[in-house]
């Protein structure tokens, strides 16, 4: 064992993603379904190895692990620096699990539409898209749409005549290596190259294989993420010219730690403002999250869960690691206010959630109301609203990924997103209903699942610090099971009513479909009964967090 | 006062690369003159090429060079062969694409006869005609020529003689565009007009600088400015004019509004050179005036470039926004980065410098590369630039658009790119410098250029090619391969950028 865990680990994670994406994009086109089968597999591996990688991680050794550090720009004080704590362990994992869930999901979703509809059995898409019309008057609600700002397009926006299969997965895969990197690096520098580069894949994969709106979606992802890049940019080099000011300048962690007691608050009030808005637009918090519903929306099936699931943890996962632990002072004068905002963020995320049409934004905004959660298990500064908050990141990202590609394999079936186009599908596809069932309890913290216990321990975590704030936050559960409940029974109940172009068959799940959701599904039963091995290595890291802030837990008491 | 004028010392070898470029220029001259028509372009592409390799052979031999020579005239230092050596090589990008003839079905981006009235019988018969003229080599040789003395310089006088000797021949060839000839002439004519009152203001700057030091050389200037003097109004006023002289050059608000014309009516190998090696030349001189002669007047200096900066990064990527024409949004963008450029100058550091010359060697490459580009997408009119004929490219062409794209991203700034790099050198050396507004200005501006940039992604890879669009067409391997260095450059610095920091660290001392 002891000259396994010599390797480079986490490089190599990062790089055979990225040589599979090479591959994939060299591969002649024309070769779809080899290109396709590739990319599965360079998932699978990088599964594989990341399963051996969680094995070697001990629980107790040091907080970081797998640690590499070479100089990379020197003059900027610039390291190649890579290392995993429990958290950064227990995301790459997730993403792990996730890449090859997509790539089985997304099989034809880059396949030109003309092929899809095929499959699917077919009449048309205008039939469809008249139906959608003529049905959504039925159901009432000039809430639905309260910042949609336009209606989509017209139908024939939907149907890019060409587009590349392979590309999709080389992006894809490419992705998958942007986001192992992001969470391994220990460099702020490096931090910050994957954070912004993880855009661009991301940027092409909603705006060349999205829906109608789907270039408006790409642009205003791409803008807002970079804007707030771009202030974090600020605050990474203020940083780097305090610490230069203490001797030579560095962007390593774990040498930035201590560096907050040279800073006067203002300054650190400043720098951590500068991480803060980056991160809360990337997670997103309420009111940066505007983005979201677009860019849920518009993103093909296999985007929305990763972008959901995994690059939104970007931005919590910032705040874990970066903005507490360098900037404590700071944290514990602002943190009161951030909380302020989750609990909005869980309120207003679930009613807009709430009055939906459109299933995509519907699970775009129960992301708002988790993200929420998350923000305020991290800033109650305690170690259960913490470790809640890090196993909410991994559990989101397995039920929210769940939904979204059960919502998927509903909508490229009836190609229409709009709840009022579907009823009583239970009857026609059992399977599907029963997915889309445990994947929305999950959503709503169902006990037994796995989202319950982190639900649970974010709110017992916030409740010994903020009691109000959690009484507040523990409305939302309620909407949550509204939401949730409503779209199932809108949609899988009821007399059967289905989009025009299927007439009154659908095709239930097809085996890849089902291979694809299982393991999601499966994961959050096992870890909703059994989540220990998952705290235990979270626990450790998250005692460290909270040793950098210096705060405790509170005494549980009531009036504390 | 000396009765007798001293003659000065000739040292001839540290200014080797300036004479081989000139030496060069001379040599294209005759040729024009002398050699059969048939012969000239392969000459003239020849001795250019030839001429400026050797110049940069002789910067990279020059290494480590540190003195002032011809009376203190000229400093050969470490910004003066780094700028030398990278406008050596964009010298060259430039001159390959002036080579491309396979790309216009008459032959090069070049007119044959620039006098001919737009519109006239004349003008219609050239349109069609396949003459090719080769006086724009020497042309550019010249003018290169000044680009490399201007940061050199070490003395106003002299400073302003090769301000004219890298105009003069630019007027001109912003003139020479085969296709689109009003608007090319138009372009001349401004850039004419704008240029000479912008020397004159500089010309008037040298006075009033002289009235104050007594001396036109930038090491008495600074001597000078340490003492306390009771004639401060004229310095203020000579380095106000001094200034406005070389924000002109930059392309810097409020002396940006002949870039967006002169940049579209140039042929666009033209605007390639312009683009990249004039901002690199009059950015060096910028950084010698301000550092070496006017380092200790700091104080005066910097609330009007503070002012000056911020207006460039706003206005320049706020009206970027609202460009219609590749090449003018391009242009915008040039004032946008002129502003980024101007954060690295104020920080008056060494590591202010450093940034300064990595950033302009970054932005130089990038720049070339995207204008060349730009040659490529064309329609039965010429190029097309305007945008609404880019929609779809990615499709008909994804190599190029493709290219196109990375490029963009570049000039955006994202990282593991050679533009993420230099923005980033740029603004530690300003947060360093205490200039945090600047910083944040910056970053916000950074912004709003992406804006306009991820617009043009947007519209290669996102929409719908239109029926009768533009073709790309395929370049011979002059455009290719300057098309392949800026892209190569681009994206090594993005990865691996040590080596040319290094080296612009190794640069960054002024000699005086």
């Amino acid at each position: 064992m002891s000259d396994l865990t010599g390797l480079p680990w986490l490089t190599i994670l990062g790089l055979v993603p990225l040589v599979g994406a090479l591959l994939v994009a060299v591969l002649p086109s024309g070769r779809d379904a080899l290109a396709k089968t590739v990319a599965l597999v360079v998932s699978l591996v990088v599964l594989a190895l990341t399963i051996l990688v969680c094995a070697l991680f001990e629980p107790g050794g040091d907080r970081f692990q797998f640690v590499q550090a070479h100089d990379w720009i020197p003059a900027f004080g610039v390291q190649y620096a890579v290392g995993a704590d429990g958290i950064a362990l227990v995301l790459i994992a997730l993403i792990a699990v996730l890449v090859p869930v997509v790539v089985l999901a997304s099989w034809y979703d880059a396949d030109p539409q003309a092929d899809r509809l095929r499959r699917v059995s077919v009449s048309g898409v205008r039939a469809a898209a008249a139906g959608s019309s003529a049905s959504s008057r039925r159901v009432g609600g000039g809430t639905a749409v309260l910042d949609a700002p336009a209606a989509p397009s017209p139908p024939s926006d939907e149907l890019p005549p060409r587009r590349s299969v392979k590309t999709f997965f080389a992006l894809l895969l490419l992705l998958e290596t942007m986001m192992i990197g992001v969470f391994a690096a220990t460099d702020v520098f490096l931090f910050y190259v994957f954070f912004e580069a993880m855009l661009i894949p991301m940027y092409f994969i909603i705006g060349s294989y999205g829906g109608p709106r789907r270039s408006y979606a790409a642009m205003k992802f791409l803008l807002y993420s970079l804007f707030g890049g771009l202030l974090m940019l600020a605050a990474v080099i203020g940083l780097y010219v305090v610490s230069a000011s203490q001797g030579e300048g560095t962007f390593a962690f774990e040498q930035l730690l201590g560096l907050h007691e040279q800073m006067s608050t203002t300054v650190e009030i400043a720098l951590f403002s500068g991480f803060f808005i980056a991160f809360a637009i990337k997670a997103p918090l309420f009111p940066f999250h505007t983005w979201l519903p677009d860019a849920g929306a518009e993103a093909p099936v296999g985007g929305a869960v990763l972008l959901v699931g995994v690059l939104d943890k970007v931005g919590t996962f910032g705040f874990l690691r970066y903005c507490l632990p360098l900037f404590p002072e700071a944290s514990r004068i602002l943190g009161p206010y951030v909380i302020a905002l989750c609990v909005i963020g869980i309120l207003y995320g679930a009613l807009l959630a709430m009055g939906q049409k459109d299933l995509k934004r519907l699970v775009s905004y129960t992301s708002v109301a988790h993200f929420g959660f998350i923000g305020m298990g991290i800033f109650a500064f305690t170690t259960q609203g913490q470790s809640g908050a890090v196993l909410y990141m991994v559990n989101h990202g397995l039920s929210t990924g769940a939904l979204f590609l059960v919502v998927g394999f509903l909508i490229v079936r009836g190609r229409s997103r709009l709840i009022p186009d579907y009823s009583g599908v239970a009857n026609v596809a059992p399977i599907l209903a029963g997915t889309f069932l445990l994947a929305g309890l999950s959503s709503l913290a169902l006990p037994g699942l796995s989202t319950f216990i982190s639900e649970f321990l974010v709110l017992l975590g916030t409740y010994s610090r903020y009691p109000v704030a959690a009484v507040l936050a523990a409305l939302g559960v309620i909407l949550a099971a509204l939401y949730v409940l409503l779209m199932y029974q809108r949609t899988m109940q009821g007399p059967l009513r289905l989009p025009a172009l299927l007439g009154d068959r659908m095709p239930d799940l097809r085996l890849r479909e089902v291979l694809a959701v299982a393991p999601l599904l499966a994961l959050m039963i096992v870890l909703g009964v059994y989540p220990k091995p998952l705290l235990d290595v979270i626990n450790p890291a998250v005692e460290a967090t909270m040793q950098d802030v210096g705060r405790t837990d509170p005494a549980p008491t009531a009036n504390d | 006062m000396p009765t007798d004028i001293p003659s000065p010392e000739l040292a001839y070898a540290p200014i080797a690369p300036l004479l081989i470029v000139f030496a060069a220029a001379l040599v294209g001259v005759l040729v024009e003159a002398f050699a059969p028509r048939a012969a000239r372009r392969t000459l003239q592409i020849a001795v250019s090429l030839v001429g400026l390799v050797a110049a940069l052979v002789t910067t990279v031999l020059l290494a480590g060079t540190e003195e002032l020579v011809f009376n203190d005239a000229i400093a050969v230092d470490g910004p003066t062969l780094f700028l030398q050596g990278t406008l050596a090589v964009l010298g060259i990008a430039s001159v390959l694409l002036l080579s491309e003839r396979s790309l216009d079905a008459s032959g090069g981006a070049v007119v044959a006869r620039a006098a001919v009235l737009p519109g006239s019988r004349e003008d219609v018969e050239l349109a069609e005609a396949t003459e090719v003229q080769t006086e724009v080599y020497p042309l550019a040789l010249f003018s290169l020529g000044g680009m490399m003395l201007f940061p050199a310089s070490n003395n106003l006088l002299l400073m302003f003689v090769a301000l004219e000797v890298l105009s003069l021949p630019l007027y001109l060839m912003a003139g020479l565009a085969r296709r689109r000839r009003l608007l090319s002439q138009e372009a001349a004519v401004k850039y004419f007009l704008l240029g000479a009152f912008a020397s004159a203001f500089f010309l008037y700057g040298v006075a009033l600088v002289y009235g104050y030091a007594g001396s036109v050389d930038l090491g008495e200037v600074a001597a000078a400015t340490g003492t306390a003097g009771s004639n401060d109004g004229l310095l203020f006023l000579g380095l106000a004019m001094l200034a406005v002289g070389l924000l002109f050059k930059v392309g810097a608000v409020p002396f940006q509004a002949w870039t967006p014309d002169v940049y579209q009516g140039s042929p666009t190998p033209v605007t390639a050179l312009m683009a990249a090696c004039t901002k690199i030349s009059a950015f060096g001189a910028l950084l010698r005036v301000l550092y070496v002669g006017f380092g200790r007047a700091e104080w005066d200096w910097s609330p009007m470039f503070w002012a000056v900066a911020i207006l460039t990064m706003v206005v320049g990527g706020v009206l970027a926004i609202t460009q219609t024409d590749v090449k003018r949004m391009l242009a915008y963008s040039s004032v946008a980065h002129t502003g980024f450029l101007l954060v690295g100058v104020i920080a008056l550091s060494p590591q202010g410098l450093s940034g300064t010359l990595f950033y302009l060697f970054a932005y130089g490459f990038t720049t070339i590369a995207a204008f060349a580009v730009v040659t490529l997408v064309r329609d039965s009119s010429g190029e097309a630039t305007h945008l609404a004929q880019w929609a779809g490219l990615g499709r008909k062409s994804p190599l190029v658009a493709a290219t196109f794209a990375f490029l963009l991203f570049a000039l955006a700034g994202i990282p593991l790119t050679s533009g993420f790099m230099a923005k980033f050198a740029v603004f530690t050396a300003g947060l360093e410098g205490g200039a945090t507004a600047l910083v944040v200005v910056g970053v916000v501006m950074s912004a709003v250029t992406a804006f306009f940039y991820a617009r043009v992604v947007v519209l290669m890879f996102f929409s719908e090619p239109a029926a009768d669009g533009p073709t790309v067409a395929v370049p011979s391997a002059y455009t290719a391969a300057a098309i392949a260095l800026g892209l190569a450059v681009t994206v090594v610095l993005g990865v691996l950028p040590q080596p040319v920091l290094d080296l612009a660290d190794r640069a960054s001392r002024f000699v005086s």
